[in-house]
């Protein structure tokens, strides 16, 4: 535990190191302004909720959260601190482990810095407090999925472009596997249960079904699943390929 | 103790360390020479549990590498080729986070960072992240971040790299004064080096071991007593055991 504690602290601190923290932060903080503002039409539809803002984030998140992951152990195997890492005594599921809490507490943190929308909803009427806090927890659990998804594959290469591109197109599938632009590639001849089972998967649904209110517990497995899933993939990965 | 038995790795078709075997006793500072591409690296990253060999064990201080990688990693320092750490780091920051992984508590975390940071004259860079630091300095917090929790064993691939001789020097009394009771195995191509501290040479080449013995012993093999000519006289002609036709034309 204390590994992952150690690990975890390193790795949260060099967030702050770079510019990277500030820069994701502000871009973050803006577009999730401008899709809430702009697109969602938050002032326009004159209603005292969120979902105009939590509605945006799953595409906010296509493209950040894999700039967030790209780098967690693409950056490693480039520099070759890997190396060091991985001949200190710690287990490959520790280093995993924490460093992908850093990246979710990182993510966690600009979620969290949206605080103003919240306050101004409340200023403006009278919002279903207890509807916006679920959504939080949904988006944060969504962002954790993908963290999942991008932590794995930036531990397939040593290039962090490839990392990101990879991470956003399995995530994108991950997000529309409930749309019918997926579901229909299925629907002429896969059996209904299958259909289903891809609907199951996706994220979206999962989010949307938190995001309305009511934090289902189902919901709350199938994110602990996939995140579960991927880190495993991930130490996998890592246990196969350590150098290069 | 590390004992090594048929050690073999390889790449695809190469084959960087062929079937190697060797013991190295507490007391031994281990001289690992060889040509460019030899195996020496890649020997040493096997010993430290970073690559899994093709075949092979390897155990450090009583533990199996492949079946007790923690217990052996935390008997062992090792500073990787080229040093890497965590560029964007502050040196303190560095060297904290690895008392930490390292387990070091209290009284005994402070007097370790004391010591390795006067022993490698660190103080004066301490706040300097470590991307900006220059090749030797980056190479001293590599050798820092090996020796900070005292361990029984230590593997150094190419320790003196890059530090300007004050430094060499006084990096070569360090390995002296520890040599007593631990084990060092140092892995160079400065052949004045092994006679400075190692009480044991191994030469490799192509993967093979080609001569095990004391650096004196293998100085006289060669009627000028250098051990660059023996180092020549051993090593010509080979090369990695996938090209042996070319290795005859030669
Ligand atoms: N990841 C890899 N894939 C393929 N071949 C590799 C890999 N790593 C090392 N090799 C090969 O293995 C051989 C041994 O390399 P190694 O790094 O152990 O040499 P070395 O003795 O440390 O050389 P040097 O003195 O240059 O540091 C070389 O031929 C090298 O090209
Ligand atoms: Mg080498």
């Amino acid at each position: 535990m204390h590994n992952v504690c150690a690990i975890f602290r390193r790795e949260f601190t060099s967030y702050f190191a770079t510019p990277l923290a500030f820069v994701f932060i502000i871009i973050f903080l803006l577009l999730a302004g401008v899709f809430a503002f702009y697109l969602g039409g938050f002032y326009e539809r004159g209603q005292a909720d969120l979902a105009p803002f939590f509605n945006y984030h799953p595409w906010l998140y296509l493209f950040l959260i894999p700039a967030l992951s790209m780098r967690l152990w693409a950056e490693e195997r480039k520099s070759g601190s890997i190396e060091l890492l991985m001949t200190l005594p710690v287990t490959v599921w520790q280093a995993v482990l924490g460093k992908y809490l850093a990246a979710w507490c990182f993510a966690g943190l600009a979620l969290a810095l949206t605080f103003p929308m919240w306050i101004t909803v409340n200023y403006l009427g009278d919002p279903d407090n207890g509807a916006i806090l679920a959504a939080y927890v949904g988006s944060f659990l969504m962002a954790g999925g993908l963290l999942a998804i991008g932590a794995c594959l930036s531990a397939v290469t040593r290039n962090q472009v490839i990392a990101f591109i990879i991470t956003v197109v399995v995530c994108f599938g991950f997000l529309l596997a409930g749309f019918p632009l997926v579901l229909n590639l299925f629907s002429g001849w896969a059996p209904q249960a299958v259909v289903d089972a891809i609907a199951s998967l996706s994220f979206l649904t999962h989010f949307e079904s938190i995001s309305k209110g009511v934090i289902d517990l189902r919901d709350l497995l199938y994110f602990a699943t996939v995140i579960a899933t991927w880190l495993t993939a991930n130490v996998i990965v890592l246990e196969m390929k350590k150098a290069d | 103790m590390i004992e090594i038995s048929h050690l073999t790795k390889r790449y695809g078709p190469l084959t960087a360390v062929d079937d190697i075997s060797f013991t190295v006793e507490p007391g031994q500072v281990l001289g690992f020479l060889g040509p460019n591409g030899a195996g020496k690296s890649t020997t040493m990253k096997m010993i430290t549990g970073f690559l899994a060999p093709t075949s092979g064990t390897i155990r450090v201080c009583g533990h199996d590498v492949a079946h007790e990688p923690l217990a052996a990693k935390a008997c062992m320092g090792y500073l990787p080729e080229g040093a890497p750490s965590y560029s964007e780091m502050t040196v303190r920051a560095f060297l904290e986070f690895i008392a930490d992984v390292r387990g070091l508590t209290g009284e005994r975390r402070r007097s370790r960072l004391d010591d390795v940071i006067s022993r490698l004259a660190l103080a004066g860079v301490l706040e300097q992240v470590i991307e900006t630091l220059s090749k030797g300095f980056r190479r001293r917090v590599g050798l820092a971040q090996a020796l900070l929790h005292d361990p029984q064993v230590l593997i150094l691939d190419e320790p003196t790299d890059g530090l300007d001789p004050n430094q060499k020097h006084e990096v070569r009394t360090l390995i002296n004064a520890m040599s007593k009771d631990k084990i060092i195995v140092i892995s160079t191509h400065i052949l004045e080096e092994v006679d400075a501290v190692c009480n044991r040479a191994i030469i490799i080449a192509g993967g093979r071991i080609l001569a095990d013995d004391t650096p004196q012993a293998l100085a006289s093999r060669a009627p000028s007593g250098r051990l660059d000519d023996v180092f020549r006289q051993i090593t010509m002609g080979i090369k990695p055991s996938h090209s042996k036709q070319e290795a005859a034309h030669a």
